[in-house]
């Protein structure tokens, strides 16, 4: 998901309405203090401030009072005690979590997981976009467009079991052509050095067509008489390409860019923890199914807020830090 | 969706070998895309039409063999299928309503110039997404309110999603401008009268769009059931397919009556067709609201 900053042009009044200067009612006062402008507001628009309430709210229960209870992370969890009773213990789960051995194999295999669908899944749907847009409209662009969206709207549970029918050792289609090569069957999902790459490659099955939309609209805004001026020049399509169409799209994907390497240890859990098996556990263990297990299943929930705490604040240095390098260098930025 | 092709305006500049050569190329990339996106999909479908008997053996590759509704039959005779189909149903109706009012809800007031505090807010919102307390605390909470292992649980911990805030946001930003809320005003027309009256019927396009994200994601989710639910009587469909087609396990007294071997085999053809039935409802209306997500996407990518 993209947000990218562009500005939003205030709305002028298209119609005049002749009394866009409203009454006093209305008027922003310029000298007041930020008190009185906030009741006046309130007083003015209490209204919609109501009907704010129930999503504020929502915020607020479901996602800051977590923020605040994630301090159980420097505390031992007692249920009799509750969150704030519960005494502190400072560092001693974060410690625990980078004193153990499987610390590394998360890292590893989180931020390998990452990379690799960072690297194969960030320039497919560019190149999907641009060659999609060099094809003139009919009845093969909207086949090409049609099907590779269609799958984004697969859910997880259903691509997994897709990706295990079409693998499977016994049945699967691409064992079945193995044989028929006269090659051993391979079992995909037993083997850990395979995951990664199942992993990888059927999220570029399911995601690129979908991607691949925000650059075929970054491509529609560029000016067509730039297309026009290269080919009376002489331009090649390969050169238009390359001199017209990526710098074209250069700002979107930077953007996407930046929230990808921001979420390099966000690995989704859905996904991995139901392409996981005991077989491949070597390489699909990954911070958030460690939380899941850890923290949930074995109901250690001061350790599994000391990872998931960990985990968010890595995340979240790493999407400020690209965003400033970003800003830095290109002059591109989220905010 | 897509900019009109600027050749159609030249066309007295022909086409250089080069470019032709480049251009066939395009066109066979394209189409092994197609053909690879494609090829999954045909198969399952195929394979859910076949017999037991053509499936357990690795005969179908890519048209129906023996054609047959024996796991259609099956499946849709499952007691857990059923309530699965029926709870997701549910979810995705009730969970949907109550994200799409919640979101039109903050997103309009929040794209009014004059608001007071709007800035803060935005912030306050925008920042849920930079930063979460994690899965745990999360959990916690749902616990403290009571909502574990009851159908709340599926719809009111996800049900606002700031990323569709945004959109939404900017969606009545650029399409309800100040002046006709200000003109609306004077005429004595009071907000909640002038969203209900005149926004939300301009808002079709967003609201669809809205409606269709949530739904689908609801649809799709099977992550909060997971965690929040453990009564068999409340799983969606998405569960009841995790334990049938990744966890292995042969839906309870569906298959009991028959011989072990067509056991195995129809064991094997249901899992086909249990994925064309779960995707079913989304593939269906995918290419009529096709257009709707493209337009979501794209009002995504502009940030106020």
């Amino acid at each position: 998901m993209s947000v990218i900053k562009q500005r939003v042009v205030p709305q002028q009044s298209s119609t005049d309405l002749g009394t866009s200067r409203a009454p006093s009612g209305v008027d922003t006062p310029q000298r007041l203090s930020q008190w009185y402008m906030a009741r006046k507001s309130l007083r003015r628009y209490w209204q919609l401030y109501l009907i704010m309430l129930p999503a504020l709210l929502y915020f607020i229960i479901f996602k800051y009072i977590p923020m605040v209870d994630a301090v159980l992370a420097f505390k031992d969890y007692r249920l009799v005690l509750g969150i704030w009773g519960s005494p502190w213990v400072g560092f001693k789960y974060f410690t625990m979590f980078f004193d153990n051995p499987v610390f590394w194999t998360l890292i590893k295999n989180t931020l390998g997981l990452s990379l690799y669908a960072l690297i194969v899944g960030f320039p497919i749907p560019i190149l999907l976009a641009i060659f999609l847009n060099e094809i003139k409209h009919g009845f093969f662009k909207r086949a090409v467009q049609l099907v590779t969206y269609a799958p984004y709207f697969i859910s997880t549970v259903i691509m997994i079991s897709m990706i295990m029918l079409i693998f499977s050792p016994r049945l699967g289609v691409v064992n079945v052509a193995l044989k028929e090569f006269g090659l051993q069957p391979i079992n995909f999902l037993g083997i850990p050095s395979f995951f990664p790459s199942l992993y990888v490659w059927s999220g570029v099955w399911q995601y690129s067509g979908y991607s691949a939309i925000v650059y075929l609209a970054a491509l529609t805004g560029v000016d067509p008489e730039l297309y026009e001026a290269a080919k009376v020049d002489g331009a090649s399509r390969i050169q238009r390409i390359l001199n017209i169409d990526l710098p074209g799209i250069m700002p979107v994907a930077m953007i996407l860019l930046i929230l990808n390497v921001g979420s390099l240890l966000g690995v989704g859990f859905e996904k991995v923890y139901l392409l996981q098996n005991p077989l491949n556990l070597e390489t699909s263990e990954v911070i958030a199914t460690y939380v899941y297990k850890i923290g949930l299943l074995n109901s250690n929930f001061s350790f599994g807020t000391a990872v998931g705490l960990f985990n968010s604040t890595v995340n979240m240095i790493l999407l400020v830090l690209v965003n400033f390098i970003a800003k830095r260098v290109s002059d591109m930025s989220l905010w | 969706m897509v900019r009109e092709s600027p050749r159609r305006y030249v066309t007295h500049i022909r086409e250089s070998f080069g470019d032709q050569v480049f251009l066939t190329v395009v066109y066979i990339f394209l189409a092994i895309v197609l053909l690879v996106v494609l090829y999954p999909l045909v198969y399952i479908v195929s394979a859910s039409f076949s017999s037991p008997l053509a499936v357990s053996s690795g005969r179908v590759w890519l048209f129906p063999v023996d054609f047959s509704l024996r796991g259609y039959q099956v499946a849709l005779s499952n007691p857990q299928i059923i309530t699965g189909y029926a709870n997701s149903l549910f979810y995705t109706f009730f969970g949907t309503l109550i994200s799409v009012t919640l979101t039109v809800a903050v997103a309009y007031p929040l794209s009014r110039a004059k608001l007071y505090g709007r800035g803060f807010l935005m912030f306050f919102i925008t920042l849920t997404m930079i930063f979460s307390g994690g899965l745990i605390p999360t959990y916690l909470v749902v616990k403290q309110l009571g909502m574990i292992n009851t159908r709340w649980a599926m719809i009111i911990p996800g049900a606002v999603a700031a990323f569709y805030v945004i959109i939404a946001r900017t969606f009545f930003q650029l399409n309800i401008p100040e002046e006709l809320a200000e003109a609306a005003e004077l005429d004595g027309c009071s907000d909640l009268n002038f969203l209900w009256k005149i926004v939300i019927p301009l808002s079709g396009p967003i609201i669809a769009v809205l409606t269709l994200m949530y739904a689908v994601g609801q649809w799709n989710s099977y992550f909060e059931a997971l965690i929040y639910l453990k009564s068999a009587s409340l799983q969606p469909l998405q569960l009841v397919l995790r334990y049938i087609l990744i966890l292995d396990k042969a839906a309870g007294g569906m298959l009991d009556a028959t011989a072990y071997v067509e056991r195995m085999q129809l064991n094997d053809l249901l899992k086909y067709t249990l994925v064309v039935i779960g995707s079913l409802p989304v593939l269906i209306i995918y290419p009529f609201v096709q257009r709707y997500f493209v337009r979501g996407m794209l009002l995504g990518s502009i940030k106020g």
